[in-house]
């Protein structure tokens, strides 16, 4: 998609000085067909790499956030415990971090709402830190992977029944730097 | 030309008894009278076996604008139901008098009436603007029987807040009449998002919440924090001048402190670890709180400036959630070390911890004021909790709410009596009072959502 609208903002110049309007569009709408099987050859594969390949070199930390690459870890009832997904889930987390070693994160401890806000406090901060000490242990420094708890003060599922609660045990990678 | 004739007729009522004046104004000068012993010796008493009956008609309003009388009928409204909220006195309902027709002086009550409707106890009030913003209020308490004032009380102050004069006429009447410390000018703190504000700068759109202050009785209820963050875990200082409170205004949770006639934020903690649930001495001196800069939970003191800081508990389990012993020598706590959370005490000095809960989940101890020597705490139920208290003397348990939503966060009355909580029951999460038996209970908030209240000391 980059690609092509890149294609089309090339011819598009030419016209904003108003010599002649009609042409470029009509090329604009039947050059996409022609394009990608046109350069498709090995060669041009190098170049439009670093623009198109990656978008998330381009976007903002916001943008990111907003739609997350990172993966959400989750927990059992009044547990720290990571279970096998919560595992594979930090092992994508961490080869993020690998392919982009500038970016930080903040790994938030979240809990459901059966617990006391109180305890739930100190029971994220647990789920926070064995997130992030396994990040540890992938090779990820510490000083990019910060904690916070917010006990169960912000449910991801404002339900009141297993299936929100499932979801609001967790722990939850926030992008803060890049 | 109102204000002058009001003067003369107010100086009349006073001469009338001068009693009045030498207790609250001025210590020394002896009043003709003999005020001092009549007080001890002249209290109220019912039949036998029964609370004494007392009515608070409306205040008479000396002077005819509007917010005088209007002053006058909320004064009388409000010092019934503080007389009411301890239960030491039956108050005889107000609309069974409201054909005995309104004195308009202290001269001419009549008592027949008063006694025809078996009240033992007579709280009679007089409002008067003395200059612009100033109002004067009489309290007078009759006994009905002897037809003799047996306490007699005059206030000046701001017309601001016109309730601040029957809290205090009710605190008062407590004291002098049964011996206690009423609750009426005590105050509530609590987290609330009633403002639906989000999160500045956020990356995930989120509600904030902020602390507020309240009257016991839920009336005139102010924003303290405006940080737009997230502000938890308010604990009024021993003097209610300052709110310790856990805030994220700088997105990780650390222990503020608001003084709240002052205006002033202090931050003892200063950022050094995440900080959170601070708990003041009886004495105001220090805090305990929880915090992770050793690598998990545990409990610290520190001096109320952050000097002087020193680690509790020792332990890899979670350890949090403190309260103080009236005395300041043992702290109460939540802690997961023996698997569930369940409440343990612990002497100020680490040594002597003892479990004193076994059930499915238990958090949020607070000691009780003295004299009574108990902890109430939050205890998992059934799909909620309930509010428990555990008397240290005879090891047992009591439950105040029987499974009506949710109720956490139990904090205890200055006097012991009463307890605020959090309740689920009328759906979103609301303030409520108590008494410790669990009777007389009040929805104190009705706006958003409101959490973990605690009450002045």
């Amino acid at each position: 998609m980059a690609s092509l609208a890149l294609g089309a903002c090339a011819p598009k110049k030419p016209p904003v000085a108003r010599p002649l309007p009609p042409p470029p569009p009509p090329t604009t709408q039947e050059a996409p067909p022609p394009p990608p099987p046109a350069p498709v050859a090995e060669r041009p594969v190098v170049t439009p790499l670093p623009i198109a390949e990656d978008p998330m070199t381009s976007r903002s930390v916001d943008e990111l956030n907003r739609d997350s690459p990172m993966r959400v870890a989750y927990f059992g009832y009044d547990s720290a415990e990571l279970s096998a997904e919560a595992r594979a889930a930090l092992d994508a987390n961490a080869a993020i971090l690998k392919k982009y070693p500038t970016w930080t994160v903040t790994v938030e401890g979240h809990c459901d709402e059966r617990g006391t806000a109180e305890y739930n406090l100190a029971l994220g901060e647990r789920r926070a830190v064995a997130a992030q000490s396994y990040m540890v242990a992938l090779g990820i420094p510490a000083s990019r992977v910060k904690i916070v708890s917010y006990g169960k003060e912000f449910p991801f599922d404002p339900g009141h029944d297993d299936a929100a609660w499932t979801k609001n045990r967790r722990a939850h990678f926030v992008i803060t730097g890049k | 030309m109102p204000t002058k004739r009001l003067l003369s007729f107010a100086i009349v009522a006073l001469a009338a008894s001068a009693a009045l004046r030498a207790r609250p104004a001025v210590p020394a000068p002896p009043a003709p009278q003999s005020p001092q012993q009549s007080e001890v010796i002249l209290s109220i008493s019912g039949e036998p076996g029964a609370r004494p009956r007392y009515a608070v008609p409306d205040f008479i309003a000396r002077g005819g604008d509007a917010e005088t009388q209007a002053a006058a009928r909320l004064m009388g409204a409000v010092l019934w139901d503080d007389l009411a909220f301890e239960r030491e006195l039956y108050m005889v309902p107000r609309d069974t008098y409201r054909t005995i027709p309104a004195a308009r002086s202290f001269a001419e009550i009549p008592f027949d009436r008063w006694r025809e409707l078996g009240v033992d106890g007579l709280v009679m009030g007089s409002v008067e603007r003395t200059a612009p913003g100033t109002f004067r209020v009489e309290v007078r308490l009759y006994d009905v029987r002897t037809r003799r004032s047996v306490m007699a009380k005059e206030y000046t102050g701001t017309t601001a807040n016109p309730r601040l004069y029957a809290h205090t006429a009710s605190d008062d009447i407590h004291l002098q009449q049964r011996a206690l410390r009423g609750a009426a000018r005590s105050k509530l703190t609590f987290s609330s998002d009633r403002d639906g504000e989000r999160v500045a700068n956020a990356i995930v759109d989120r509600d904030v919440k902020e602390i507020y202050i309240s009257d016991y009785d839920g009336a005139n209820q102010k924003r303290v924090t405006v940080t737009r963050k997230l502000n938890i875990f308010p604990r009024w200082a021993p003097d209610a001048r300052a709110i310790a409170y856990t805030s994220y205004r700088r997105d990780f949770p650390d222990v503020y402190i608001s003084l709240i006639y002052q205006g002033t934020l202090e931050n003892p903690t200063g950022g050094r670890g995440q900080n959170w649930l601070p708990a003041w001495s009886p004495d105001g001196t220090r805090l305990c709180f929880t915090s992770t800069r050793d690598g998990n939970s545990e409990l610290y003191l520190m001096n109320r400036d952050g000097s002087n800081i020193v680690r509790l508990t020792n332990n890899p389990a979670i350890d949090t959630s403190p309260t103080w012993s009236p005395g300041g020598t043992q702290i109460a706590f939540t802690s997961d070390r023996s698997g569930a959370p369940q409440i343990y005490i612990i002497d100020a000095d680490g040594l002597n911890l003892n479990k004193i809960t076994s059930e499915s989940w238990c958090d949020r101890p607070t000691w009780s004021p003295a004299p009574f020597n108990e902890i109430a705490y939050a205890s998992r139920t059934g799909p909620g909790y309930d509010i428990r208290i555990y008397d240290l003397a005879t090891q047992e348990r009591r439950q105040l709410t029987s499974g009506q939503g949710s109720n956490e966060s139990p904090a205890y009355a200055p006097n012991g009596r009463h307890v605020a909580f959090m309740s689920t029951r009328t759906g979103k999460k609301q303030i409520f009072v108590m008494g410790r038996d669990g009777l007389g209970l009040k929805q104190i908030t009705t706006a958003g959502n409101n959490y973990t209240p605690d009450w002045s000391k």
